[in-house]
């Protein structure tokens, strides 16, 4: 095994220049570094005015993301001996503004995570001395995989649809969202309804299904998104045939 | 617009390139299987046409059948017949993504639902076959 | 309340029509555009073919067939322009020319099998 490898980093320096541009990096190829690994190399010994987000190192805190070889990953579980004898190529996550380097703009993400109403809703919360709402494990698994969401936005930069319309709520949002639809605690799904049930809601996907396949924790965003077309649809039609019945 | 200080933030807009589905190959069968939409136009459009020639006499059903046997629409009808069959194959193998399908209480398989569908499409077929030419 | 918006109605037809299309077209296009006109199978006589398609139950479920399967390849071309192409600002022209069509291609099937037949 060769003991270097070429990282191929995309710069943006808004201060110098118009355009992004690339930067070549050797950093040492050891079997157990991750891209992460290879950037914390980078700004320690060779360039310290590389600019990247990151934090756990362990795949949790969802900081890291980028794209590695065109590929949304993150960067502190992406191995570099996978991409040898490289070059590798890191850029930010597509789709989203660029600030700086490797460092995009988060805000439309936060704002849409926070539109789907994450938390439990509830008619009338149940006095603390009745203790706490209780929920089986089989009403665990019915939303458990999609509370395993980390936010590193892998899927928003998966998805064409969101590329070509920062209008579209997202994978993840609306995946959230389903968090707490199939929560057997939550009584809020009519309220969610609305956000959801838009062109830039549920409709807008065309069900690439790339979200699901980029995502690092196994969430399926996709089926979290179709599942709720059909919840969504069952509404709709029930409200248009029972208008009385309450939603 | 004032120059930019070395504080000043001008965010890079990338814009999504037209040939973006040609980029991976996960986009690329994603398009073909939109596309699939319009040979499913097609089809219909053709089986119309069929209805059509039958409801004006033998003749015209016959005339039809020669029509259909000409090398242009026999290559068209097999491009059509490949996306017919692209649209079902990942129709059926997304659906136990799309639903989550029960039956009292018990969550059905993945593998069982697609099954079955799959099953409903063999035996539909046979049956509208053995309807057309039994 | 939610922007009163037809894109669940459209959508349960789409899924309808995608069912419809899967298990229906493959084996009559095989049929009637493959097998009858090069002659793997013998063509069946008009007259029964005529009988066949003058059944209620045939002109009713070709019907439904066509309807749904034309609305799912319209909802599909109609995302395949606004996405492949980048022409998402003319939705409103996109969507109507789709939709329109799919409605005049079910309307020639129901004069097609309730009329002419």
């Amino acid at each position: 095994m060769p003991d270097q490898i070429t990282m191929r980093v995309a710069r943006y320096r808004p201060e110098q220049e118009e355009e992004p541009t690339f930067d070549d990096f050797d950093v040492p190829l050891r079997k157990d570094w991750s891209v992460l690994d290879g950037l914390n190399h980078i700004k320690d010994e060779l360039d310290g005015t590389l600019s990247y987000r990151w934090s756990c190192r362990m795949g949790i805190c969802g900081s890291c993301g980028a794209m590695v070889n065109g590929e949304p990953k993150l960067t502190c579980a992406t191995f570099l001996t996978n991409y040898a004898p490289g070059p590798v190529r890191v850029e930010p996550l597509t789709n989203f503004p660029i600030i700086r380097d490797l460092v995009v703009e988060l805000t439309d993400f936060m704002r849409k995570l926070g539109a789907v109403q994450p938390w439990l809703i509830r008619e009338e919360e149940q006095p603390v001395s009745e203790g706490e709402y209780l929920q089986t494990p089989a009403q665990l698994d019915e939303y458990k995989q999609f509370s395993m969401c980390i936010n590193c936005m892998l899927c928003y930069s998966a998805c064409p649809v969101y590329g070509l319309n920062p209008d579209f709520l997202g994978p993840a949002a609306i995946a959230l969202a389903q968090r707490y639809n199939l929560d057997s605690r939550d009584e809020g799904e009519h309220k969610r309804l609305t956000i959801l049930s838009q062109p830039e809601g549920v409709w807008g996907c065309t069900f690439v299904g790339e979200c699901s396949r980029a995502c690092p924790k196994g969430v399926d965003p996709a089926g979290a998104i179709q599942r709720y077309k059909l919840t969504a649809a069952t509404a709709a039609v029930k409200s248009l045939l029972m208008p009385w019945a309450r939603p | 617009m004032s120059a930019p200080s070395s504080y000043f933030a001008r965010l890079h807009k990338p814009r999504m390139p037209l040939w973006w589905w040609l980029r991976r190959r996960t986009y690329l069968a994603f398009v073909l299987r939109e596309l699939s939409s319009v040979f499913v136009g097609w089809s219909v459009v053709f089986l119309l046409l069929l209805v059509r020639a039958v409801s004006r006499g033998p003749a015209a059903y016959q005339e039809f059948l020669d029509r259909a046997a000409s090398p242009w629409l026999v290559a068209l009808n097999v491009v059509t017949l490949a996306f017919l069959l692209y649209h079902a194959v990942t129709f059926v193998n997304l659906t136990p993504q799309a639903m989550v399908v029960r039956l009292r209480g018990y969550r059905v398989p993945p593998l069982a639902l697609a099954g079955s569908m799959y099953l409903a499409w063999l035996l539909v077929s046979a049956f509208l076959a053995w309807l057309v030419v039994g | 309340m939610a922007k009163r918006t037809m894109e669940p109605f459209v959508w349960l037809l789409f899924s309808g029509g995608g069912v419809a299309a899967a298990l229906v077209l493959p084996v009559l296009l095989l049929l009637f555009g493959l097998a009858l006109p090069l002659g793997w199978i013998t063509p069946p006589d008009h007259a029964d073919l005529l009988g066949l398609l003058r059944n209620p139950l045939t002109r009713l479920g070709l019907l439904v067939v066509c309807a749904l399967a034309l609305v799912h390849g319209a909802h599909r071309f109609r995302f395949t322009l606004q996405d492949g192409l980048q022409l998402r600002p003319y939705d409103a022209v996109i969507a109507t020319a789709c939709y329109g069509a799919a409605l005049v291609g079910t309307a020639f099937a129901a004069y097609l099998l309730l009329v002419a037949l």
